[in-house]
């Protein structure tokens, strides 16, 4: 391997110059975890809530009641909406099969009466088997089709419980389940209800500062970038479907309780808008938000009664209002005021003494091998019979033209996409085609030529869904803070830590991503891409965008990734760089390898001289 | 009364097969999926009672100011609710925002018209009762006619040229010149009178009720996941194979079987055939 030019004296010079951020993020000891700035408003709505029985009358408990069983529902449509992405718009659908389901099973029409918790049990089962089966198109499809499959079972549920008169009652209803004492006074059922609300809102609270919630907003704002690191979507969407579905349904039946009485006609679209409107204007990505928007749209009927009949429209216009004005929710405007600027004059700073931890190259094998690999989309070959091998240990520099099919060869190696004939092989074994989000398990990392991240995530937070695959604790055991999950949090976060020193960026981990430069986002993939453990990295372009002195210190930096027995594929336009730290390079032309070599052959190279270099 | 299933089934197919060209419409000109669509076919049902029934003016004249009213809706929801977000790469933001203005739409008209269903005037008044009856045919000659006007304005003139550029690719025809803001204002006026004459024809069968709109959504839909976006073809096919296919199963098995029957369906064919049964298979883009 070559050095790179002038290794060691500008990475001192800098390393001086830039100093201070550096050093405020080395040695400092990072709690990571929920902060109690996030638990005490919610711990401070539930203590107030406890205290409405004893400070109103009954109508008001009603309401509080109404809004408890709303918030059981929407804590989990706010994993699916606010984390995931996926708008449900008819997920008042669930709430009537839940709300259904526990009266009939309670009133026994349809078998021996059962008793009112059983009922609840039932019902929540029925609410993840249906909230999955109406989730199933969102696991392949647009968002568009799952919003339309969640409308379509809202429509056909209301038509199913007015036809089904034998055991729904029609348009005539029958009566809700009541609650055994002590839970059947209008208190005894607020405070049911309310403990099911917390208990619901410590799960989801839990789920969202795991790496599962994590995940979730990968999905949602990156999700290519998730696939790669070996996020699994209809997994994690399956798991976020049965919980939601089971929530919802259990609020039915709560729902039920409460009206004592139900007909279709309680359960209109309008609460689908009520449900789906107070997650948006919560914020995204919000516990307290969404928990804020149920309680106050719950209520604001109760203030406003002149306008009760125009709540919905003017909960649309308020939906209008948001999309149009700020697409980013409350969270977000508020997010840019209370924002300081950043250090104008900052450094990149990678330290590669750091790196040691990060990479563990154990196995041994041929690397990474691409055999007579052909694509072509439509009438144009893409890639056209390539061969290329990157063993561990070295860095394989792929250079060519626009068009040439470098970014297109990186994608048949990470699984996007398969190739119409030839293999890609693994330490001689095929890696399966077609399959991004198996890449990572299998060591092979990769960054993106526009960088893939989530702007609204913290950088640290970026950089531990890299670590996702690295996780051990389970979907439940994340939900229920078990100490397994508490374990993984702190590796991540220290690891996180670690990854970010080692690239430079160790004094913008608690900085919203979105606020980054761009080549500090070139940085950024390169750590969140060492999260996994990778035997092999691919680089799309990490040096576009950036200044010489950068490209200068990325250099070193994938010098020393390298060096540690990490094998590189390095996509460039920038001939410097690749000539100066490459071990092997292949130019491509039109889909075909036009040589490969030595850095020395290529520049001796008749036809890359006249065709590329110039 | 196999022949009684096949003329409510196709009537009621027809209505569905110009809700899912009114999603195709809108689509093309801007790649937006609209929930709008189904609150168009709504409206149509309703201003065809109130200018009709309720004010009493010649049909004709309800026709055309229904027409006219329906355009302007598609102008707006253009102008509101797909033009600003059009920038934006988050699809998620079109699905909000037209959904907004659909829900708006409806409870305007549930506030100022009622939440009950009321009377849709008989157009021609003949054949009342059997088979015969206009509610069976109205909408089968409405979807032929819309079919055949499409067919028309695409292949023989210029402006119908131009929309399909536009739907082709965007880029190269803005290139060329064409006023891509125009021709998109133009087909989602357009599209607003066929979700217009979607519920005015089908007005005797689905009535004039605000909440056709939501159902209409779902149903119009239907067909367009069969036919693949923006197939108008496909959406005729499987319009009205959804509708006989609905009305056969209400009468042999029931109604609750025949909605489950065509929710799983629906979700059968996104799952397998997610391009549609007559689209094409796009490639991913990473």
């Amino acid at each position: 391997m070559q050095d790179f030019p002038m290794h060691d004296s500008p990475m001192q010079d800098s390393r001086m110059q830039g100093s201070r951020i550096a050093l405020a993020a080395v040695g400092e000891k990072r709690r990571f975890g929920p902060r109690w700035s996030d638990i005490a408003p919610l711990v401070a709505i539930f203590a107030l809530a406890l205290l409405v029985p004893l400070a109103s009358n009954d109508y008001w408990v009603l309401i509080a009641t109404r809004a408890a069983i709303y918030w059981v529902l929407v804590a989990g449509l706010n994993l699916m909406i606010g984390f995931a992405g996926q708008l449900a718009i008819g997920y008042v659908a669930l709430l009537t099969l839940g709300a259904y389901t526990t009266s009939v099973l309670v009133a026994g029409n349809v078998m021996p009466p059962l008793h009112p918790f059983a009922a609840l049990g039932v019902a929540a089962l029925a609410g993840s088997l249906f909230g999955v089966l109406v989730g199933l198109p969102a696991l392949r499809l647009r968002t568009f089709y799952f919003a339309m499959s969640t409308l379509g079972f809202a429509t056909i549920v209301t038509q199913i419980a007015l036809a089904w008169q034998s055991v729904t009652g029609g348009g005539i209803g029958l009566p809700g389940p009541e609650l055994p004492a002590p839970f059947d006074s209008h208190a005894g059922l607020f405070y049911f209800c309310l403990g099911i609300a917390a208990l619901v809102t410590l799960l989801t609270f839990n789920l969202a500062h795991s790496r599962f919630g994590r995940a979730l907003i990968a999905l949602r704002d990156a999700e290519v970038a998730a696939e790669a690191m070996g996020i699994s979507k209809p997994r994690l969407l399956v798991s976020v479907f049965l919980l939601a579905g089971a929530v919802a349904a259990l609020a039915g039946g709560l729902f039920a309780s409460l009206q004592t009485y139900i007909t279709p006609d309680a359960f209109t679209f309008d609460l689908s808008v009520l449900f789906f409107i107070a997650v948006l204007i919560g914020g995204r990505g919000s516990i307290l938000g969404p928990l804020l928007g149920t309680v106050i749209l719950t209520l604001l009927p109760e203030f406003a009664a002149p306008l009760a009949a125009w709540s919905t429209f003017l909960y649309a216009v308020l939906l209008l209002g948001i999309v149009l004005v700020a697409p980013g929710g409350i969270a977000d405007l508020l997010d840019r005021v209370n924002r300081r600027p950043l250090p104008a004059n900052r450094a990149i700073l990678p330290q590669p003494a750091l790196l040691d931890p990060l990479i563990a190259v154990t196995s041994h094998g041929a690397g990474i091998a691409l055999r007579r690999i052909m694509l072509s989309f439509g009438g144009v070959r893409a890639v056209d019979g390539v061969d290329l091998a990157i063993p561990r240990g070295q860095i394989h520099g792929l250079i060519g033209p626009n068009g040439s099919g470098k970014t297109t060869t990186l994608n048949l190696i990470s699984g996007y996409y398969r190739p119409q004939s030839g293999e890609v092989t693994l330490d001689d074994r095929p890696l399966e085609p077609g399959r991004p989000e198996t890449r990572a398990l299998s060591g092979i990392a990769r960054t993106f030529q526009t960088p893939r991240i989530i702007g609204e995530a913290s950088v640290l937070q970026n950089v531990m869904i890299g670590g996702s695959i690295r996780g051990r604790a389970s979907f439940p055991e994340a939900m229920l803070s078990a100490p397994r999950h508490r374990a993984d949090e702190t590796m991540l976060a220290d690891s996180a830590g670690l990854a970010l020193r080692a690239v430079g960026l160790g004094g913008l981990a608690d900085i919203r991503a979105d606020r980054l430069q761009h080549s500090e986002l070139r940085f950024l993939e390169i750590a969140r891409a060492l999260m996994t453990r990778p035997c092999f990295i691919l680089l799309d372009e990490p040096a576009a965008g950036l200044a010489p002195d950068e490209i200068q210190r990325l250099g070193v930096l994938i010098q020393e990734i390298a060096r540690r027995g990490t094998g590189v594929l390095l996509v460039e336009h920038h001939a410097d760089l690749i000539f100066a730290i490459c071990d092997q390079v292949t130019v491509l032309n039109l889909g075909r390898v036009l040589a490969a070599g030595t850095p020395d052959d290529i520049r001796r190279h008749q036809e890359v001289v006249s065709a590329y270099l110039g | 009364m196999l022949a009684s299933i096949l003329a409510s089934g196709l009537a009621v197919g027809a209505v569905y097969a110009l809700i899912g060209i009114t999603y195709n419409t809108m689509f093309q000109a801007s790649r937006v999926m609209s929930f709008t669509a189904g609150q168009l076919g709504m409206l149509g049902g309703v201003f065809g009672s109130a200018l009709v029934l309720r004010l009493g003016l010649p049909i004709i004249v309800g026709l055309a100011l229904t027409l006219l009213s329906c355009a302007l809706v598609g102008i707006v929801t253009e102008i509101v609710a797909v033009r600003p977000v059009l920038k934006s790469l988050d699809q998620h933001l079109y699905v909000l925002s037209t959904l907004a203005l659909a829900l708006m739409i409806q409870q305007l008209v549930a506030i100022e018209w009622g939440t009950e269903p009321r009377p849709f005037p008989h157009l021609f008044g003949i054949g009342s009762g059997g088979l015969s009856d206009e509610k069976f045919w109205l909408p089968v000659i409405a979807c032929a006619a819309v079919i055949l006007g499409l067919e028309w304005l695409y292949r023989h003139t210029l402006v119908g040229r131009a929309f399909l550029a536009i739907a082709e690719d965007n880029f190269a025809a803005r290139a060329l010149g064409l006023p891509e803001r125009e021709l998109r204002i133009a087909s989602f006026a357009l599209a607003g009178m066929i979700g217009a004459l979607a519920g005015f024809s089908g007005g005797a069968l689905l009535l004039a009720f605000f909440a056709n709109g939501a159902l209409l959504n779902f149903y119009g839909f239907v067909p367009v996941a069969l036919g693949g976006l923006g197939n108008n073809r496909g959406a005729v096919i499987g319009g009205l194979a959804l509708g006989v296919f609905q009305q056969a199963a209400n009468f042999w098995v029931g109604g609750i079987f025949a909605s489950i029957a065509v929710f799983v369906l629906f979700i059968i064919v996104l799952l397998a055939a997610p391009q549609g049964l007559f689209g094409h298979h796009a490639a991913r883009r990473v």
